[in-house]
């Protein structure tokens, strides 16, 4: 890791954060329009423990919602990608699926298993987040060129051999794709659960007392919080690609 | 020929598809002694990659049989290696660890040390020593499909299909290849089917060039190359070679209905 590789993003974003602050400041905004880099740094310390607690319940839940899309998402796109039929038949109903606004299906499961909040949101942060998985895998899968497989299959290895040593490690740069685009979606599927849903977990119930306690640096620093989380578990993705998948990645000669 | 390795009678293929049935050969049929390497040259879609398919056991023929070592081939075998005009490398391996693919797949008596020997040695015939412990995007395309060559060969295979393996190479890189073949057959004998489009490769690697018809394919014209030694790249511009060529190419031309068989010509 080098220094310039730390240093870019950090000045970026000084220089993201001086704009805010000089955007509220010329504008004269008082802080119920829009707060500033400056108001932040007080919300943060008055309310620290909430933001570690609901940050914490925000993250877990995030993150079992997204080994669940991984799990579904993965299953459902081997069956599509091995299977022309299944493929066929499964398509329209994924995307008529993914084209409903999560924040409609919300007030529904909230109906259907009320009080179970921990499960209401990781339901939702896994269904908004398992579609592109599944696209990606059954993508990568049925885009397999048939020479891979020739070469296995004509010295006789099965299907699941063939599976194992080639066509799964192929798909991992598309999954590794998908998955990116899947984190940022599970938190907008845990928040979208917790501020709908009135029982106080979680950072979207910390931006929601901000909003009735018309706290607004609070607000502004809660979404903060989660850009935050966001981006650390983004890269933790990215980690886990250059582990797993970082063959892919052309070195730069 | 009672002694062929490869032994194609009569097959005959069609593809189904929406139109009706599709026949891609009708009734062909070649054999290849052990130790023999046949080039199967012939217009484009006449059906050469679904013989190799055929051969490799990879699909069943419609009607006819093939024939490997006595055996009739109703499914792949280990005995087979094949590599395509896409090397087809595995770019999460190393390319040694790519040429070693096959032996986890097939039964070798090798152990593990001399596998990875034999790797090793394989790779230095074909001039890649020292890219073991590369990657295949490392590589060209030429030593890419010197690799891949590597991995047909491997597990000692009986018969080795080549599926136009030279087709994406520029004209050096093929030449040089074409010698390297002669190299990898001088010290690991083997028996061969090549596809190809390229009428100099086939007289110059193979002993025998078997022109195929237009679709649906059969065999049409089968002309055989004496070979006394490793030929160099010389031998291409002798008037024997020239002849060779101007028949060939008249052959294809016939195969492509550009010009009318002898018969009809009258």
């Amino acid at each position: 890791m080098s220094f310039r590789k730390v240093a870019v993003p950090l000045v970026a974003m000084v220089i993201f954060l001086a704009l805010w602050e000089l955007l509220v400041w010329a504008n004269g905004w008082p802080n119920y329009i829009m707060a500033s880099p400056s108001d932040l740094p007080a919300a943060y310390s008055r309310f620290w423990e909430l933001f570690l607690v609901m940050g914490w319940q925000t993250l877990w839940r995030t993150v079992v919602g997204l080994l669940l899309a991984i799990a579904f998402g993965v299953l459902i796109g081997m069956i599509m990608g091995f299977s022309r039929t299944m493929r066929d038949a499964l398509y329209p109903l994924l995307v008529g699926f993914n084209a409903i606004p999560k924040a409609t299906v919300v007030p529904i499961v909230a109906l259907l298993f009320v009080g179970a909040h921990d499960f209401n949101t990781i339901l939702i942060a896994f269904m908004i987040s398992f579609f592109p998985i599944a696209v990606s895998v059954s993508i990568g899968l049925s885009t397999l060129e048939p020479e891979y497989r020739d070469i296995l299959r004509s010295l006789g290895a099965s299907q699941s051999t063939i599976f194992w040593k080639i066509a799964l490690p192929k798909t991992l740069p598309e999954f590794f794709g998908a998955l990116k685009v899947a984190v940022t979606l599970a938190f907008i599927g845990t928040n979208l659960m917790e501020i709908v849903s009135p029982h106080g977990r979680g950072l979207g119930a910390l931006f929601d007392s901000g909003k009735t306690n018309s706290d607004y640096p609070l607000m502004f620093a809660v979404l903060i919080a989660l850009a935050f989380l966001g981006i650390v578990l983004y890269y933790v993705v990215v980690a886990l690609e250059k582990v797993f998948a970082g063959w892919a990645e052309r070195q730069p000669t | 020929m009672g002694e062929a390795l490869i032994d194609i009678k009569g097959v005959t293929h069609a593809y189904a598809t929406e139109a009706g049935p599709l026949p891609v050969l009708d009734n062909l049929n070649i054999s290849v002694p052990e130790g023999g390497f046949v080039a199967v040259v012939g217009p484009s879609g006449c059906g050469k990659s679904t013989l190799t398919r055929l051969i490799a056991g990879l699909m069943k023929p419609d009607t006819g049989e093939v024939w490997l070592h006595g055996e009739r081939v109703k499914s792949p075998r280990s005995t087979v290696g094949m590599a395509f005009q896409n090397p087809v490398l595995l770019e999460w391996r190393t390319i040694l660890k790519n040429v070693m693919l096959p032996l986890e797949i097939v039964s070798t008596p090798m152990s593990k040390r001399e596998q990875e020997e034999r790797a090793r040695h394989l790779l230095e015939l074909v001039g890649l020593k020292g890219f073991e412990d590369k990657r295949p995007s490392e590589l060209s395309g030429g030593m890419r499909q010197r690799a891949s060559l590597c991995r047909s060969l491997i597990h000692k295979p009986e018969v080795l299909i080549l599926d136009e393996p030279f087709g994406a190479l520029d004209a050096f890189t093929r030449e040089d290849l074409w010698q390297t073949m002669h190299r990898l057959k001088a010290e690991e004998p083997f028996t061969g089917v090549l596809i190809t489009h390229d009428l100099r490769e086939s007289i110059f690697l193979a002993d025998q060039v078997v022109v195929l018809s237009g679709r649906p394919a059969t065999t049409q014209y089968v002309m055989d190359i004496p070979r006394e030694g490793i030929p160099t790249l010389d031998d291409l511009y002798t008037p024997e070679a020239a002849d060779r060529l101007n028949i060939l190419r008249h052959q294809i031309e016939i195969a492509q209905g550009r010009a009318p068989a002898e018969e009809a010509a009258e």
